[in-house]
Formats: structure tokens, sequence, C-alpha cells
């Protein structure tokens, strides 16, 4: 049996949890920005200073866009411990439509009618697209993870055949794989003069609308029943198979909004073999967020900021901008080793596998005999019984003492 | 006690304490494991046992305490080391792997490179010897009944030159024909100067088996009766002490604790039903299901529940019993005949159809599929109603009427929870169970399928739990009711059909003394029949 801590403990323990994996990986990566010889106060200065000073702000929303609606995308699939790993290919589906309708459309037609059917379009074919795995796992019980990999992989491809081939500008002197532009006067709509565009609105409002249904409808509770044990929704009624392709399908299309969403509102074109893989940059914060999508909105702001500004900030001290991805990755690391000692923690156990400690002890001889602990209540029991080895090795050394 | 420390061929353990969070599992337990005797460990669930064993089997190790083998301190380690000392554990659930011949489940821990089938064949010859038992070294252990794959376990166990063979709850699984099996391969055992450790909650069992005993409560030992002392003593006075020890001042009388401790024989507690005259509530006729894994499925399955009635399914378990329930509270779907519920055809209605109909399933996977752990106990308690009024309306949960039914329920089957947002994980197993109960038998409930609705639970919430079903059924509901324990299906049931393989293989009436003996007979025949 778990003991229920108190509420305030169990805030703070999951705020520590969100923010101390962050804050290790910022500081081992300064430590090997000064081992490379360059200042790491210099580089998280440029973040700083690239990524919200001036001007440089909205261009941090601008990017918060679809790095926000990608993460709800997540949020929904795992959640339901479904493992959507397609977002790459979803994402450039989705982009692909409005890079490639949108020139052709939005000259004969009005334009908000081009920007809904683009949408709506996205919104299929991502969904149709994640159908594929969804239906697989449900009928087959394939495992998500291989066959989502797969379908981006296809996507990928299938993008890059269209915007070589049927999508390849029409212009004979952009001799580059890359489709045509949209005009400026057909994207989204900015807010007053700055270079945030409307997508940053939807996604917010994406963010709070996904926390609603979660936290207050009867399909957030089937969600989190489906995502704890597939055997108790059964219990419950809920179909297994309707509630995979349901999810599978909403993340889909959230991913494929993502792209399009981007496209209209910021990069207006797609070259060939573009892929900004935002999925995967966003993927260590979803987990951050527990999942919340009131959680992930702070943590996607924190990553739109560094991402643009560590670009120019790691330019500045003489790093590459992969930079950025080696932060990512210490970031992983460092929630994967806060988990295992926070679970540790709480079920008070040692953090250490079992026996290594007594044979590690061992190695020191007299020095470990303890006194013999014998927990006498309950409450006791609950630390960690790190000093079991030392009895036993009491016990071997001197039984005289130790029977009745 | 300390004079027989010393003493070669015992076992002793010294103090041994063993913690977990919220809980000291063992508590300073000490006792003397001597050879050519067998020594009966008893107590509730919870008690200790369990943890007891897998630290002599060096699956944990105590946080304090010592084993001495031979007088000397032992560390066991790991379940090497306790092989290497011929400790073996026969399991309570069978681990063999079914598809694998009997030789190759034995030959399962062997070391060396190459396989040396001829020293495996002679080592199994002499165990079943040993063990009076004929054991076919080539038949798949999938294909043994599970007395024979019993025996195959603790030949298994015993497979190293064991001297101190550790038997887990042998009985709860078998048959009474088998259990005499077991008891005479456990004389043999004996005989050849093995020590045996018997685990049991079943106090007829300790006294026809055991040389002495040993009772746990609360991780603590709370007595122990000697050989002398135990060989002197009459069945009734044994009763008696082992009682007392067991219960302390915990049970009113002695009757109600022996009853519960399976002292005595077990006799039908529900009052009589002229079950002619009263209406079928849930008939199935011609049911089959299909496909789902390794399950068992269910064949040609058709029975009759009737208003008022409790209707036992005895068989050992994994033969159907899961696919039964769950066909029947609609999980499942039926690949042939048909389901009726009070007339109407509810064949291809889904759980949460027939749910509101009145037509409920308490699952025997208490953890897993019947609560969410990490929800609280409100909303498990509302948990087949997600989504129904007044609980949420215009598809907004109104939290005031979940934690509002939470409280009535919570009071009514007495719950004991922190509070209704605890989560439900961090309960009991008792207590679950009646977040279970409760939730199942609420809000129109007219049948109810339970399965092992008593399994792992203690004592006095098992009695609990078979008052609930009575009182249910006395007030007019139907019960399914699905149990591998035979004792609690012969007191709850008016009668008793036997589930093997799938099909049902015979119904008993559940009147007067024997019906065990009958229940027993069917099952072997279904299953042993074959093989014997």
């Amino acid at each position: 049996m778990i003991e229920e801590l108190p509420r305030w403990r169990r805030i703070t323990d999951t705020v520590v949890r969100s923010v101390l994996p962050v804050v290790l990986a910022l500081v081992v990566a300064g430590l090997i920005i000064a081992a490379m010889g360059s200042n790491p106060l210099d580089f998280f200065a440029g973040v700083w200073k690239y990524g919200v000073t001036g001007n440089n702000w909205q261009d941090s929303l601008r990017l918060m866009a679809p790095l926000m609606i990608i993460a709800l995308g997540l949020i929904v699939a795992f959640r339901g411990q479904l493992w959507n790993l397609g977002y790459n290919g979803t994402f450039l589906l989705g982009s692909v439509v409005a890079a490639g309708a949108g020139p052709v459309l939005f000259p004969i037609l009005p334009g908000w009618l081009v920007t809904a059917v683009i949408i709506v379009g996205a919104l299929l074919i991502g969904a149709i697209w994640s159908i594929v795995p969804a239906v697989l796992k449900a009928r087959f019980g394939t495992n998500e993870i291989i066959t989502s990999l797969v379908m981006s992989f296809i996507a990928i491809g299938v993008v890059n055949l269209l915007i070589k081939g049927p999508l390849h500008d029409p212009n004979p002197r952009v001799t580059a794989p890359q489709t045509a532009t949209i005009d400026r006067a057909d994207l989204l709509p900015f807010f007053g003069g700055t270079r945030v565009h409307v997508g940053f609105l939807v996604a917010i409002a994406l963010a709070l609308v996904a926390q609603f249904v979660i936290s207050r409808t009867s399909f957030g509770v089937r969600l989190d029943v489906f995502g704890a044990s597939p055997k108790a929704a059964q219990h419950v009624g809920i179909s297994r198979s309707w509630m995979i392709v349901l999810l599978f399908s909403l993340s889909g299309a959230l991913i494929a909004l993502a792209g399009t969403i981007d496209v209209l509102g910021n990069v207006t074109y797609m070259r060939a073999n573009w892929n900004p893989g935002y999925g995967d940059a966003i993927l260590p914060f979803v987990f951050l967020a527990r999942l919340s999508p009131l959680g992930a909105i702070p943590l996607v702001a924190f990553y739109s900021v560094f991402a643009n500004g560590g670009i120019n900030a790691a330019r500045s001290v003489g790093l590459s901008s992969d930079f950025l991805l080696v932060v990512v990755g210490l970031i992983l690391v460092f929630m994967t080793i806060t988990e295992y000692v926070g679970d540790k923690r709480r079920l008070g156990q040692s953090y250490l596998p079992a026996g290594m400690k007594q044979s590690v002890m061992s190695l020191f001889g007299p020095r470990t005999t303890a006194t013999t602990r014998v927990p006498s209540s309950p409450e006791k029991a609950t630390t960690p019984p790190e000093k079991v080895s030392t009895t036993k090795t009491t016990a071997t050394r001197a039984p005289g003492k130790v029977t009745t | 006690m300390s004079s027989t420390a010393a003493a070669p061929g015992v076992i002793s353990l010294r103090e041994i304490t063993k913690a977990f969070p919220g809980v000291v599992a063992n508590d300073r337990i000490s006792l003397d494991i001597v050879g050519g005797q067998v020594h009966c460990l008893l107590g509730e669930n919870g008690a200790g046992k369990s943890t007891l064993i897998s630290i002599l089997a060096g699956m944990q190790q105590p946080d304090s305490g010592t084993i001495l083998v031979d007088g000397v301190p032992t560390p066991i380690n790991s379940p090497k080391a306790a092989v290497d000392l011929g400790i073996g554990v026969v399991h309570q659930h069978s681990t063999l792997v079914p598809a694998f011949t009997v030789l190759e489940n034995l030959m399962l821990g062997e070391t060396g490179v190459l396989r040396n089938e001829t020293r495996a064949k002679a080592r199994l010859g002499e165990l079943s010897e040993l063990l009076g038992a004929r054991i076919d070294p080539d038949a798949l252990a999938g294909d043994l009944g599970l007395g024979q794959q019993q025996q195959v376990e603790i030949a298994k166990a015993m497979w190293k030159g064991s001297r101190l063979l550790i038997l887990d709850e042998p009985t709860s699984m078998l048959t009474p024909q088998a259990i005499e099996k077991l008891a005479a391969s456990v004389a043999q055992i004996k005989a050849q100067g093995l020590a045996v450790v018997f685990i049991t909650h079943k106090l007829r069992e300790a006294y026809q088996m055991g040389d002495c005993v040993t009772i746990l409560r609360g991780g603590k030992n709370v007595g122990h009766i000697g050989t002398e002392e135990l060989a002197s003593y009459s069945e009734a006075q044994a009763q008696r002490a082992i009682l007392a020890a067991m219960f302390g001042d915990d049970v009113a009388t002695t009757a109600e604790a022996a009853e519960l401790a399976g002292a005595t024989e077990a006799v039908r507690e529900v009052d009589d039903l002229e079950i002619g005259a009263k209406r079928a509530r849930l008939e199935l006729t011609g049911v089959a299901t299909r496909g789902h894994g390794h399950d068992v499925d269910v064949r040609n399955v058709s029975l009759s529940v009737h208003e008022g009635e409790i209707l036992g399914i005895a068989g050992i378990d994994g033969h159907g019993q899961a696919a039964l329930a769950q066909v029947v509270a609609g999980q499942r779907s039926a690949a042939e005949g048909t389901i009726r519920f009070d007339g109407e055809d509810v064949t291809r209605r889904g759980v949460r159809g027939r749910q509101q109909l009145g037509l409920r399933y308490v699952t025997d996977d208490r953890l897993h599929e019947g609560t969410v752990a990490g929800m609280s106990v409100a909303m498990n308690l509302v948990l087949k109603r997600i989504g129904q009024a007044p609980f949420w309306k215009i598809g907004q949960i109104n939290r005031k009427a979940v934690d509002a039914e939470a409280e009535r329920l919570i009071a009514e089957y007495a719950i004991k929870t922190p509070s209704s947002g605890t989560r439900a994980g961090t309960l009991s197993g008792g207590n679950i169970q009646k977040i279970l109960l409760a939730r199942e038998l609420t809000d129109g409930a007219r049948f109810v399928v339970v399965n092992k609705p008593t399994y792992g639970l203690d004592l006095k919430t098992v009695k609990l739990v078979r008052q609930i079903l009575t009182d249910f059924a006395a007030g007019g509901g139907s019960v399914l009711l699905l149990s591998t324990d035979l004792d609690e299906l012969v007191e709850l049931s008016h009668r008793i059909a036997v589930i093997s393989d799938g099909e049902i293989v015979g119904t008993v009436q559940n009147d007067g003394r024997g019906t065990a003996e009958k229940v027993g007979q069917l099952m072997t025949g279904a299953i042993e029949g074959v093989h014997a």
C-alpha cells in the first residue's frame, strides 16, 4: 500500500519533478559550454536577448503556436497510453495541404473559404493517416510505436515526392524543389503590427478546451480510465477499439493542424526535405507537464523562447545550433532520473538495486557493523530500509549476539 | 527454542523482521523447521506467511534477524542460494510452462551446456517413487490435471536434492480427492527425513497433515503448538488452541471463528428456495465465446438463475470462469447462443446497456479491472455510471452529486477510507472489494455475477462479503457465484454447477451433506479422468 501524501506535498512534488529536470539540464549544458571554451553565461544571456527582448518575443510566440498544438495532439494520445510517434510525418502532411492548396486556391476563391478548406483538409488527412496504426492495434494488437513511426516515414517520403512533383512551384525560374509561396495577404491575420498570428490564439484556446474536456467532462474520465487500465475500461463498458481509433485520429488531426497553421502563419511555402522536428523537441515537455494541457503552456512557452533565442545565442558563443538538441536530450535524461528517484523515495525504497549495497558494503568489512534496527511501528517502516544490508553483515560476523 | 538451534537438520529463523512501507509484514518471527516433520504455518491473509517464505526462498531479504542452517548463520540472499541449500518452494499458482514437457519443465533450472536427459529421467524416477505418483516425463505440462501439475511442481522443487519443501496453500486449487493424494505424498516425503512447511488458512488441513503448528497474526508469531503437544490433543482441543491464537479476541464466538477458519465441514447457510416457483431471471442458451488470447473460452453453456437464487459455479481456476462472467456481463460478445434477462434478449447489449437493466458484475481482478487505482474512491464508486445524470449534467461533471453518492455508499457499506477523495489504490483489498460490491449492488441491481468474491481477503471481510451476497439474494436478487473455494460454494449456493474446460459438466442440488464430494467427483471426472 502506498501512503497518501498531503495535498501540498503532492503539488510541490509535481512542480519539483517538472522544473528540476530542466534546471539540471541547463546547469549541465552550461558545464558543457564551459568545457568547450565558451562562456555559459553569455549563452544564457543570449537566449534571453534573442528570445525575449526587442521584437524577438514575437518570433517566440509565433514558434509556440505549432509547438503547443503538437503538444496537445501528443497529450490526447499519451493520456490513453497510446504512443503515437508519427508526429513528424503527420505534421508535414498538414503542412503540405496548406503549401500545396494555398497557392492554387487563394487566387480563385475568397480567402476565408480557402483557409477553412485547407484546415478541414489537414484535419481529415491527419486523422485518416493516423487511423492506420490505430486500426492495426485495435484489430491485431500490433505495437503502435512501430506502426506510427513507419507511417511517419512514409508520410515524409510522400510529402517530398509531392513537393518535387505535382506541387512544385509552377514558376519556371524556381529550380529548387519547393512549392509556390502563399501571398502575405492570404496568410492568417496578424495581431496589430506584430509577427504573432491568430494561430497562437487558436493554440491557447485549444489548450483550454482540452483542459476542460479532460478535467470536467465524462469523456475526460473515460479517457483516464482507458489510459489507466484498458481492462478497467472494458469492464466499465468503454469500447477499446473505438477508443484507440478515436484518440489516434484526434491526435493525428491536431498535429496536422499544427503543420497547416505553421505554413499559413509562418513559413508560407515548403521546401523538400524540410522537417523542423517540432514533435521530437516538444516530447519531453509533454511528459514534464504530466500530460496536462494547462501545465504544458508554460513549458512550451519556455522551450519556444529557448529554441528561438538559442539559435542566435549558440551562434554568438560559437556553438552549432544543434546544441539545442543536446539540451533537450539532457532534459529527457534528468527527467528519467528525477522520476526514478522520486518514485523510489515515495515508496520508501532504497535507490540502489537489491543486494548491490550489500555487496559493496561487504568490501569495507567491520566498519559497517551497525546496530540491529528493528522497526517498532508502521510509521518507522516507511523510511528506506537502507540498513538492511548492514544488519545482515552483523549477523554473519557475530552469530553469538543474535540467538534469541 | 534456542536449545534446538544448534541441532543438525534444523533450519531456524531467529527474530526475522521485514517491513514494507506502511506495514510490518514479519515482526521478530522465530521458528524452527525440523527434518522429518510437517510444520504447518497458519494465518489469515496478510498475516505474513508469504513474506516469510519468500525470505526463506531468497526472494526477499529480511530487515533484521538471522537464518541458521544446522546452527550456522546462513544468509539466503538469492533464490539460487536457497536452491543450493536445498530449499524448494511450490508456489500457490503453477509456475510450469504449459507448452513444455514435464521433463523440460524440470530441467529449466539446469545450468550445464548440454541437456543430460538420461540423468534427468533417472532423477524423475527417484522422485516419482518418493512421491508415490507416476509422472510421465514426456507429457506436456499443460495437458496434466491440476493435481498432477502440483506433483510435478513438487518434483521440481525437490529436483536438486531438497532438504526443505515449502508448500504455499497447496490445497486451494485442488478437489477433495486430489487433496488426499497430496497428503499421501507429503507423508512419503516426511518419511524420507525431509522437512516440510505447509502453509494453509484451513484449520482442518493443519490438524490432519501437520506435526506442529505455528500461527501468525499481524506479522507476529502468536502461537506455537509443538509436536508432542499437538499429538496429545484431540481435534477439538487443537482447534480451540489454534483459534484462540489465530483470532485473539477479535471474533465473538468460537463457533464463528471455527467456521471462518475452515475448521468445520461447510454446510449450506442460505434459506431454502423453491426454484420451480420462481421466475428465471437470467437464461443462457447454448452460449459460446471465441478468441481472446490464452483464456479458456466457454462452449455450449446453458444455465438459468432464478429470482432469489444463488447459483454456484465450481471449477478449477482458469477453466472458463472469466469468459463466463464476462459474457454474462457483456464484456465479451457471445459467438453463439442467446442470453435473456427477465425475458428480454440482451445478447446484443453491451456492458452499459446491461448495467442499466440491473445486471451487474463484480470481477475477480479487483485491482486492475474493477478499480482504477489512481482515481478517487468517489470516482470509482460511480465508474459504471460515467456520463449519467445526476453525476454528469450536459456533459459536465457534478462533483457535489458524485461526492454525495460516494458518502452514501461509503456509509452503507462501511468502507474504511480517509475520505471519498482518497485514491482507491491506497485502500486495503477488503475495502476495495467493498467499493466493487457497493458500486454493483446499488441503483436497481437485480442480478450480479461475482467471480471469486472472497479471494485473498481477511476473514472478517470474507464473512461480510458472504453476508452481503446472501442478503442480496434474500431480497429477491439473483447471484451467479463463480468460486474456486468449494466450502464457500457449499455455504452460499442453492445449486452448484461445475465448469470444466469451458463447459458445464453437471449440476448438483445443494441439499444436505456430501455436496462437496459430489461436486469434487464431477470436477475430477471431467479433469483427471483422462489422465488418471
